[in-house]
């Protein structure tokens, strides 16, 4: 059932650490072991989690103002002149106000900036629409060049961070403000390109022993594959918990990386399970769950629901009601299963 | 038409009321920005009920009204409770702030409350939507001005510099931008994290008469204001001295109010100071 090497209180009383932490702990890790790495940040540096890598590296850092274009441009000219750049702003205003000078001056130059785009999905809450980016991941894997990373959790975000300098080429990676659970521990594998299987049904585990007794042994098929990115694959992994419980078996993979996308991994559980269901706080056009739907009509079309933003702006409100709202909770991700299995 | 003392007092008086407000709504939120709408609650005053602004709260889309765009839309708690004392809504929704459902949205939503004007958050975008605005007054030949309200590091922006030239190539006279010039941001003070100065020289340089006033001289900011109507060679930005956080001792200055709001103890702290004009009313009741 669930991966051996996810954390053990994930189901009982899962470690609630934000993303942007683990973005901050990697870019100390980065700063100890590699000189070329440089952090700049547009007037946000403490709540992009910078600030840390400001004040031990003071020398490679770069504070731009509230300037996010030039910034962009800057990372690329630092990049081209050998430097590792992590370019630190919330996800609306890079890549979104910079998404230009991204596409031109990075990514078409292929040159190794990493963009860390902060403050993603509903989840923001109260600043409202303005300040919820649910448009970055289109934005970004529409580049060519580019790669794409959406960590689940924390400690996930510090491999991501860690894993994104040594790419020869652009990265994007998008992380969240509120506190989020900790999924996954350090012996979780993580590779940049390579998507994981969290949770299968049909697979006996430690869970069953170590928890409820009431999880039944039932399930020899899974019906449906939860492909889910960022922290929502809790609320996934939740979903499929409880489904389990209710007599349907579902596969959860971790889907990070969503360009370049592990074909083989997502192919693979779509044709075990037949029917699909993705999840992400973003837009359903363009998001993660189109990028999965393009891999699948071209190799194995199976019936598929979007769990996601649709096709609204956000507003200002607690995390936890705009999700419900928008439909983006564990309610919705067991409705959405449902759904796609009625279409089988 | 200038104000008589009296008048004065009673603005200033209404700009302690406002900054209330503000407390009270960052209180009910537990989220959002406490130095700047404090510090911008005398300019609201100066620009709202001093007479310079041609809005009517009983028919707040009228065509012909005076336009107010909120570039810097994070300040718009200072906003609200302005538009609340105008009486364009109830008061009481000004605690609906930042909550689901709420007209009050963290940042300010076009026409989701009478005298929005603008969407803004993401800063530098509000002075090319104040052009446009005055680009079609003119185009068709009414009589209406643009007042654009601004921070100061969103002059940072390329884009804000974009618009000021462009306004300055245009001549727009029918738009008055009001710059708070609080010296902070989030990082700092501006002139650590990105000198901003000479500020007024840059601006001139660009085609715009500048005027600068004392953001908390209720009578300088109106009169001011009431000039830039009168000026018909250029558009015009009044440069507003402010201090941030201002009203409240333990914000004043300090950029790290820039985006938090007062904790339940420190709020009432902030209220019993405007109650009591700073310990200035000692027979408080309470
Ligand atoms: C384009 C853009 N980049 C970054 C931000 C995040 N941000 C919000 S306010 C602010 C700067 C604060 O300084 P100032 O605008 O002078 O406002 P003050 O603190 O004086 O109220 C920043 C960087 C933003 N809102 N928009
Ligand atoms: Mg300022």
């Amino acid at each position: 059932m669930l991966n051996k090497s996810l954390s053990l209180s994930l189901f009982s009383n899962p470690e609630l650490v934000a993303t942007r932490d683990g973005y901050g702990q990697g870019l100390l890790e980065l700063g100890e072991k590699d000189e070329r790495v440089v952090v700049l940040t547009g007037d946000l540096k403490e709540s992009t989690r910078a600030e840390g890598f400001f004040r031990k590296y003071p020398h490679r850092s770069i504070e731009c103002g509230v300037a996010e274009q030039n910034m962009a441009g800057i990372a690329a000219g630092l990049a081209a002149a050998g430097k590792i750049p992590f370019v630190s702003s919330y996800a609306v205003f890079s890549p979104g106000r910079s998404w230009d000078q991204v596409r031109v001056s990075v990514a078409y130059s292929n040159l190794p900036v990493k963009i860390a785009g902060a403050h993603t999905g509903v989840s923001v809450g109260p600043d409202g629409a303005t300040h919820q980016a649910l448009e970055d991941i289109t934005i970004m894997r529409v580049l060519p060049n580019m790669t794409v990373v959406v960590p689940c959790d924390a400690i996930e975000t510090r491999k991501a961070t860690v894993a994104l300098a040594s790419l020869t080429g652009p990265g994007y990676m998008r992380f969240a403000r509120e506190k989020t659970p900790i999924i996954t521990t350090a012996d979780t594998p993580f590779e940049i390109g390579r998507a994981e299987i969290f949770w299968d049904s049909t697979l006996n585990s430690k869970f069953k022993n170590q928890n409820s007794n009431q999880i039944q042994s039932s399930n020899s098929r899974n019906q449906v594959v939860i492909i889910g990115c960022g922290p929502l694959v809790y609320e996934s992994l939740i979903a499929a918990k409880e489904l389990h419980e209710e007599g349907i078996g579902t596969m959860v993979v971790n889907n990070h990386t969503v360009k370049p996308m592990d074909e083989k991994t997502i192919v693979d559980a779509a044709k075990r399970c037949g029917a699909v269901v993705t999840v992400e706080e973003h837009q359903v056009m363009g998001g993660m769950g189109s990028a999965v739907s393009e891999v699948l009509a071209k190799n194995f079309p199976v019936p598929m629901e979007f769990v996601g933003m649709p096709d609204s702006f956000g507003e200002s409100g607690e995390p936890k009601e705009l999700l419900e709202k928008y439909g983006m909770d564990v309610a919705s991700i067991k409705k959405a299963v449902k759904k796609v299995l009625s279409r089988k | 038409m200038s104000l008589t003392d009296e008048q004065v007092r009673n603005l200033e008086l209404k700009a302690i009321e406002i900054r209330k407000d503000i407390i009270k709504m960052l209180l009910s939120a537990g989220s959002g920005h406490s130095a700047g709408p404090l510090g911008m609650a005398d300019v609201f005053c100066a620009l709202y009920f001093s007479g310079v602004l041609n809005w009517d709260p009983v028919d707040p889309w009228k065509p012909d009204r005076d336009r107010v765009i909120l570039s810097n839309g994070h300040i718009c708690p200072v906003w609200y409770a302005t538009l609340a004392h105008t009486g364009a809504f109830s008061h009481r929704e000004l605690l609906t702030l930042r909550k689901l459902g709420s007209p009050l949205q963290g940042h300010p939503h076009y026409r989701e409350l009478p005298g929005v004007e603008n969407t803004g958050g993401p800063l530098g975008q509000g002075l090319s939507q104040a052009v446009g605005q005055a680009l079609a007054a003119r185009m068709d030949e009414a009589r209406w001005r643009v007042y654009c309200l601004m921070s100061d590091a969103e002059e940072q922006e390329g884009q804000t510099w974009e618009a000021v030239m462009f306004a300055g190539n245009n001549n727009l006279f029918n738009l008055t931008a009001i710059v708070d010039r609080n010296n902070i941001q989030i990082d700092g003070y501006t002139e650590e994290v990105m000198p901003l100065e000479p500020l007024a020289d840059k601006w001139r340089a660009f085609n715009w008469t500048v005027l600068e006033a004392d953001g908390h001289n209720i009578r300088e900011v109106a009169e001011a204001l009431e000039k830039a109507k009168t000026i018909r060679e250029n558009p015009t930005v009044v440069i507003a001295h402010t201090i941030p956080g201002k009203g409240v001792e333990f914000m004043e200055g300090d950029f790290a109010w820039h985006g938090k709001p007062p904790k339940p103890e420190e709020g009432a702290k902030a209220l019993k100071q405007l109650r009591t004009l700073w310990g200035n009313i000692k027979s408080e009741h309470e």
